[in-house]
Parts: C-alpha cells; structure tokens; sequence
C-alpha cells in the first residue's frame, strides 16, 4: 500500500495544463477548459506517466471515487470513449459514468498508435482493460489490508471493495484516491468473467452526444487560444502548379490582414477570421499552369491500361487455369469503384503553436496523432520531445482526410510567423485537397461444373501505387521542403476472394506505377469496392446457375457464424426464396427487387449479411432503397447501441457512396468541389434500416467502425438486378447510368 | 466601425462588423463564442450553420450580419442545455442521434424550426423538410426517429 506515492487530482489536471482551470470552474468540463487554457509547453508534462508498461499510464482513480482513463486512440464519433469506459469499469467495478476518458493528447496519454482498421476497441481498448484488470487486483489487495481480510473473501464492485459475505466496504476513492497505483501493467491480470458482466453489453449513453446537442463540446473548430491568428491557405489552381507572383495591392479594404508566403505556399492571416476569409479569395496571384493528372473521365481505361510496377499473388490454391478450362460453365466480369472522398462535412481544421524554444503544441482532429507528430517534427525541424499534438474532435473523418494536411499549414504559418495560428480549411479545400480513396479496377472469371460448383475463381485487381513512405505534406511540398512522398491507401486487396467453397482460387493484384491523386485510407479501404465486385460476381453465378442468390450461398458455407448472419438477416427481412430476377418485379411504374451479400471482414473478423429491397424507375432511372436488414456478429458487444449506430452509419454512408459518389477531375485539378458536384445521399433518400445483432459474449471483442459497409453496395447492385435484371457493375449508380443499363440491357454475365 | 443590434438567445445584443456582408456565424462563432452553428461549406449547400432568425431556420454561413439587425436571432444553446434540453434536443439525446455530431446543430435548429410550423409531421413531412441538410456520418435513421419523437409521435 505505501507502494502507492501521492498524486492529487490537482496534479492530475495540472498535468493537462488547462485542466486545472476545469477543476476551479467544475470538473464536467475539463476537455472544454483543457481546450481553452493552453499554458503549456510542449513537452510532456511530468507527474503523470504515458509509458504502456504502467497502470498509472491509464488509469487515475480520484479521491473522490471517479476516474479518469487516458488513452491514445481518439474518438472520432464512434463512441469508443464510452465502450472504453465500460471495458474499464467491468474490470474495476464501478459505473461507467463515473469515468472520464481522456483521448489522443501525446502529452498526457499512452501512445497506442494512430486509430484506424476498426482496431480503437480491439486494440487500444484491451490494452486498456489489461490496466484496469490489473488494477482490480490492486484494489482487492488494499481492501484487504484495509479492511483486515484475505483477498480471497473480498470483492470490487459497485465502487468499492467489500466482504463477499456482506458488511461494510471501503470505497475506491478512500483506498486510492490520489495516489498512483505504481505498478507495471500485467498481461496475466485476470479479466472478469463475461458471464458475470454488468456494464459489458449494456447501451450506456454517450456523454458526448448531449454536448453536441447543445452547444456545449468544444470541437477543433471551436478552439481559440490567447494571441491567435486566423489563417486561410490559398492552394495552387492546378496539382503541381507553383506560384509566380503575389499582388498584395489586392487585398485593399481587407483590414488586419498579411500575406505569408513560403515559397509556394500561400496563405493569409488576421486576428478576424472574416477578414482571411476576404483576402483569401480576393487575393491576386499567378501560377505556372500544370496538366499532370489523367482525368477521371477516362479513369477505367486508364487504369487497365496503366504500366504496372509490380504483380501481388494474394491468394493462389490450387490451379485456377487448368480449372477454368476443365469447367463446364465459364462467366467473366468487369467491376470498377471510382475515386471517391472522405468528404467530412465540416472542413479540416488546426491549432498550431510553435514557440521560439521550439516546443509546439498542435489541437488536431487527425486520427493518427502519434504518427502524424513525427511527421510533423522530421518535416518541419522541430523537436519530436517537444512537439505534444493534442486531440479534439472534428468534422467525422472516416480515414485520413485533410485533417493532416491542416495540421501541417498551422506548424508551418506559427513556425513562420511566431504566433498561434487557427487554419480551416474552405469547403473547396476539402473536397479538392484531401486525400482520396483511390479507384479500383476488378476483373473477375469462374468456372461452374456440371453440379453448378464452383471450380474456379480468379480475382485480378488493378490499384494505385502502393508507394512506400510517409504521404507528402501538401505545405511542406509547397513551402521546397524535403520530405518522403508515400502514396498507399490502406489494405486495399482484402476480401478479394469469395468467401465459399471454391476448389481453385486465385487473387492478383496489379499495382499501378502511378495514381492519379494523392491517396489515403477511406473507411474500410478496397474492402467495399472487392465485396461489390466478388458478391456481385457471385450473384452472377446464383442467377446463371437459376439458384436462389440465399440457398447459392449457404449450400456453400460450412462456417455456422456464417450460415446464422445470412439466415437470420434472411427471416428479419421477409426473404422471398427464388432465382433473381424477380418475375414479378412491376409495382405500378416501378420494378421492385431483393438483394443480398455476405461477407466477412477482411475474411477474419466480423461476419456481416444484408438484404435490401428497392424500387427502380426505369423511366428517371432513380433507385429507392425502402428498407436494409442487415445481421452482424462482431464477437462480443461492448455497447448495444453504439454498435446500432455504427452498423447504421456504416449502411447509410455506403449507399451514399454507391448511389451517388465520385471525386471528378480534369487534366488540372478536382472538379467536384462542393454538394452540388459531390452529391451525398440526402433524408428524402433513407432508407428504414433494421440491423440485428448477435452476441458472443464468450468470443473477444472485434471493432464494428467499417464492417457493415462492406457489403452495402454489392446488396445494392444484387438487388437491382432482381428488380431489372440489369447488373450494375460501376459505381456510382446515378440516375443516368442506371437509366442507360436499362435501356441497352448488356448480358447477365459474359460466358464463354 | 458599423454596430448592428439585434437580439440573441432572447437578450439584445450588438456587435461590431467591419463588412456589413459579414456572414451572421463568424459573429456568433467568433464575437458571442456561441460555437453551436458550424462551418460546412459557406455556401448555404449543407444546413450545419443554421439558426433561427424571427423563428425561421436559417443558413447563418450566406446571411449577412447587417441583415440580423431588429430581429432575433437564436442559436443551439438558446434552445437548452445539458442539463435543461428543449424537447427535441432531449429527443435526439434519448436516441443518441449523433455520431461526429458536427452537422447535429443544423439537424436540430431546422428541426425546431418545422416542427413549430407543423408540430405533427409525418415521417416524410420529416425527411423533406430534413432535405436541404446533409449528414455525412449517415445518422440519418436516428435523426428522423428523434424528431419523430419529439413531434410525440
């Protein structure tokens, strides 16, 4: 127990700088007070450690008996504070409303990676839970001491440690409360047994949502520091275009406004924010004309005809070619998914602070703090132990948008001009300058033998450069600095294979030498666009072999998890068991249809199924999705209904993409720069969306932020077809598109 | 500099403006701090910047602070609080209706301002009056089961 040294929540919160502003003013608001007093340097502030071998790294418990959990992961909207809370308070046994968690600050928490791949609660959460159970057993060894009984007669719960047999407990706060546990994290700790959860699997609130629904949480957007200055970029007309000259004359009648110019990066400052917004569009400058890009009308061609740098054998079991020969049925098929933006609604937005002894502090929405920080210092020259990059949350990002590229125009305009310096970008920034999900490009053949099994598949994909290194920073590029110039967009060849049984299998993919636009990883990278193509595809072979597009899958699946999402999303929805399409499509001027897909995530995490009804007008060519159900097995469920609405955006968002999604571009620069170019699906268009959930509660926790979305588009297109008998195999499936497929019906699929 | 008077939150306020065209959510976000209304686009394309002006949902990113002045003006935190929500905002916190919750400010003041006019609405009176305000986090179910909510229905 005198292991334990003193640490006061006073030098918790003095930890975070601001903090104990929060706790004079009440302790609801640190992250808002955090925010609004940034006293500190850059460097960690000492009195708390961040290291991941500590308990004290993660977990502080007050004397007051709330805690507070640091964690590196950040929260962008998915409510991975509150699941992470709960795994906490599981382990602790205590509420999970007493806890706060603190997220993605590298001065104060753990560094646990950037957040991505649905790995937040898979992850960071577990490490996490591993502190906490670690934790539970210090707590029961100072109740016993405490309360002069054996461990084994004692137990944590409801926030105190008190005798199994009943009688007087001594509360967490008055056996911790202000000390550090001062031990190391111990990956032996016993997890409490999921039989007896009480805060696992229950759907407690998000704290978060009644800020945002009231004003009250301060977002990056949100945050002024003393001294700070408004800037806007101005961005070069044309990719790759470089800045001749500046007339500053142009910005007469603008008040309190400077040019700052490195190079070619351009920008304007003001203590008004309205005044940058002025000077930035009214500020004359000329630039070198640049027509590097191929332009996205021809992208399709372009990327089957591109030089390939190298060939990835993903998969190869058995011998395809032989198969396909040998097989009795034989179909082929092109899909392609086009380059498409994470498209936040609200602009990226940054904080920097570089001061003269070079410490800096940068508030940034980006998902990937930590390794955005060491980008930032190599990049910029600034000390990496004196740089502390400070989360709050933004505008939903799904993947990197331009949140590290806003960052990087804040370090460069406080590094230059000496001041704190506030950049948000303008909507055409954002849709013009984040880095994009990147096309693909997939060739499908399989061979069926006389049973109508499937003998052969052979997947070939064709992707942007895979360039090694870190993606270039937009201003650093600008401003002549030296830095790497990766260009890789995530794991994009998963689920490139079909998930049944199939004798021969091959997938290849074939990596472009080049890409059109910088790319970065959008949600669930490749995975939407290979389930679109590889469910499709197998839809294709259910409707040449006049199966059942339900009964071809399952008479395929061995996996009983599988099985249980495509049945129990079958009976949810109302399945009507028959070959597509549907003989009785016509409702009035409509055709009506049923699609469904299966998939699981990235062939080893989450199984998902869905089935969709829609309804298409073959004289507008608009589809209507009526209704999505969708079943989903993520192992055990941390949080109901943070899950729901995860499966449910991830559902929305997709169709959003599906139906109306695609970044266009000339030979110069992104011409779709704003709502009305880059059209998302609006409410008249929402679909009723019924998700079941399956718990195994017995089974490790998996993350939920992407799976759902993988098999939206290919249910879509299945779904489709049931009601036209046109398949769609090019996203987006815009009006004109579709009523073009309607009214040159192309065979089901290619045979040969 | 031109002073523009108008009332805010339900008290009368003034504030100073160099440009009278001065969109009206850079003087709440940056002369009152009220930080509900968003910047999305600037463009009257996505909703996150509305308020209400005389009870009217309005794009507060393509109206000009000179045309605040006589009238009132009300934004999120004028609506409720944490701890004291208006009805609606209520609702959208029992059905946890956010996820970023960046565009929730739009959602919510055009829905105050619908269901005022019509506090019946029909799930597609919902979804159309909900049209001109974009989501981009596809909380769509959520938001029209909230108002719905809210409307008592």
């Amino acid at each position: 127990m005198d292991a334990l040294t003193l640490l006061s929540r006073r030098d918790v919160l003095k930890a975070g700088g601001g903090f104990v502003v929060a706790f004079a003013f009440g302790a609801a608001l640190p992250r808002v007070a955090f925010a609004q007093a940034p006293t500190l340097s850059g460097a960690p502030p000492t009195g708390k450690p961040i290291d991941n071998s500590e308990v004290d790294s993660f977990i502080v418990m007050h004397a007051d008996g709330t805690a507070t959990v640091y964690m590196g992961k950040v929260d962008v909207g998915t409510g991975l504070r509150t699941a992470v809370a709960q795994l906490v308070a599981e382990e602790l046994g205590m509420s999970a409303e007493r806890i706060t968690v603190i997220d993605g600050d590298t001065g104060i928490c753990p560094d646990q990676g950037g957040t991505g791949g649905s790995t937040g609660l898979t992850r960071g959460g577990t490490e996490v839970r591993q502190a906490a159970a670690t934790a539970h057993q210090m707590l029961l060894a100072l109740g016993a001491a405490r309360l002069n009984r054996p461990v084994v007669e004692l137990m944590a719960t409801d926030g105190e440690v008190r005798p199994i047999a009943g009688g007087a407990g001594v509360g967490f706060g008055a056996l911790v409360g202000g000390r550090r546990f001062e031990m190391k994290v111990d990956p032996k700790a016993p997890l409490r047994p999921a039989a007896g959860y009480r805060v696992v699997g229950t759907p407690v609130p998000r704290p978060d949502v009644a800020d945002k629904c009231t004003g009250r949480l301060t977002y990056v957007t949100d945050l002024t520091v003393p001294n700070m200055l408004h800037a806007r970029v101005i961005r070069p007309p044309a990719v790759g275009a470089t800045l001749t000259s500046v007339d500053e004359g142009s910005l007469r009648g603008i008040p309190d406004v400077r040019v700052v110019r490195v190079q070619s990066f351009l920008a304007v400052v003001s203590k008004d924010e309205w005044a940058a917004v002025r000077a930035a569009a009214a500020l004359k400058a000329t630039w070198t004309e640049a027509r590097t890009l191929p332009g996205s009308s021809g992208l399709e061609q372009w990327t089957r005809t591109g030089a390939v740098e190298r060939d990835q054998e993903v998969l190869n079991r058995g011998d395809v070619t032989a198969a396909i020969a040998r097989a009795s049925t034989r179909l082929s098929a092109t899909y392609f998914w086009p380059y498409q933006g994470h498209a936040s609604l609200g602009p990226s937005c940054a904080v920097a602070d570089v001061r003269a002894d070079g410490s800096s502090t940068i508030w940034s929405a980006a998902q990937g703090g930590p390794p955005l920080r060491a980008t930032l210092a190599k990049v910029f020259g600034l000390p990496v132990e004196k740089m502390r990059i400070v989360f709050l949350e933004g505008s939903g990002s799904y993947g990197t948008n331009g949140s590290d590229h806003v960052a990087a125009d804040a370090v460069l305009l406080s590094k230059t001009i000496g001041q704190p310096v506030r950049v948000q970008w303008m909507r055409a920034d954002e849709h013009a300058w984040d880095p994009k999900g990147p096309q693909q490009l997939l060739e499908l053949h399989a061979g069926l033998d006389a049973g109508g099994r499937i003998v052969a598949w052979d997947t070939q994909m064709w992707l942007s450069t895979n360039a090694p290194g870190t993606r270039a920073l937009l201003a650093a590029d600008a401003a002549g600095l030296t830095q790497e110039h990766g260009n890789g967009a995530g794991a994009m060849t998963q689920n490139g294979d079909p998930p049944y049984q199939a004798e021969n299998v091959r997938v290849t993919a074939h990596w472009l030498k080049e890409a059109p636009l910088q790319m970065s990883n959008l949600r669930a990278p490749g995975k939407i666009a290979n389930v679109f193509a590889v469910e499709g595809f197998t839809d294709e072979l259910a409707a040449a072999a006049g199966v059942d597009p339900l009964a071809f899958r399952l008479s395929r699946l061995t996996d009983p998890r599988a099985i249980e999402v495509l049945t129990r999303t079958a009976e949810a929805f109302g399945w009507q068991a028959r070959p597509s399409p549907n003989p009785r499509a016509r409702q009035g001027s409509l055709l009506v249809g049923q699609g469904i897909a299966y998939m699981r995530y990235k062939q080893a995490e989450n199984y998902v199924a869905m089935a969709m009804e829609v309804a298409v007008n073959p004289t507008t060519g608009v589809i209507a999705v009526r209704r999505v159900t969708c079943a989903h097995d993520c192992g055990i469920i941390v949080n109901p209904d943070g899950l729901r609405n995860q499966i449910e955006g991830c559902i929305v968002q997709t169709l959003s993409r599906a139906l109306h999604e695609e970044v266009t571009f000339d030979r110069s620069r992104v011409t779709s720069v704003d709502w009305v170019g880059y059209p998302i699906l609006t409410f008249p268009e929402a679909p009723a969306v019924r998700v079941v959930m399956i718990n195994r509660p017995e089974l490790p926790i998996l993350g939920a932020g992407e799976a759902a979305t993988a098999p939206v588009a290919a249910a879509l297109a299945n779904a489709v077809f049931d009601a036209t008998g046109v398949r769609l195999r090019t996203v987006p499936f815009t009006p004109v598109r579709v009523k073009a497929a309607l009214t040159q019906p192309r065979p089901a699929a290619a045979t040969a | 500099m031109p002073r523009y008077a108008f009332r805010l939150n339900g008290r009368p306020v003034s504030a100073e403006s160099w440009d009278a065209a001065q969109p009206l959510l850079y003087v709440l976000r940056n002369t009152f701090g009220l930080h509900g209304p968003k910047f999305g686009c600037g463009l009257g394309q996505c909703g996150a910047c509305t308020v209400l002006v005389d009870g009217r949902a309005t794009r507060s990113c393509t109206t000009p602070v000179s045309r605040a002045e006589g009238r009132a003006v009300t934004t999120l935190e004028g609506l409720g609080t944490p701890e004291q929500p208006s009805t609606l905002q209520a609702a959208f916190i029992a059905e946890q209706a956010a996820q970023c919750g960046y565009c929730t400010n739009g959602m919510i003041m055009t829905a105050t301002s619908l269901l005022a006019r019509n506090p019946r609405p029909t799930l597609e009176q919902v979804k159309e009056g909900l049209s001109g305000n974009l989501c981009r986090c596809g909380t769509h179910t959520r938001i029209l089961s909230a108002v719905m909510r809210a409307s008592g229905a």
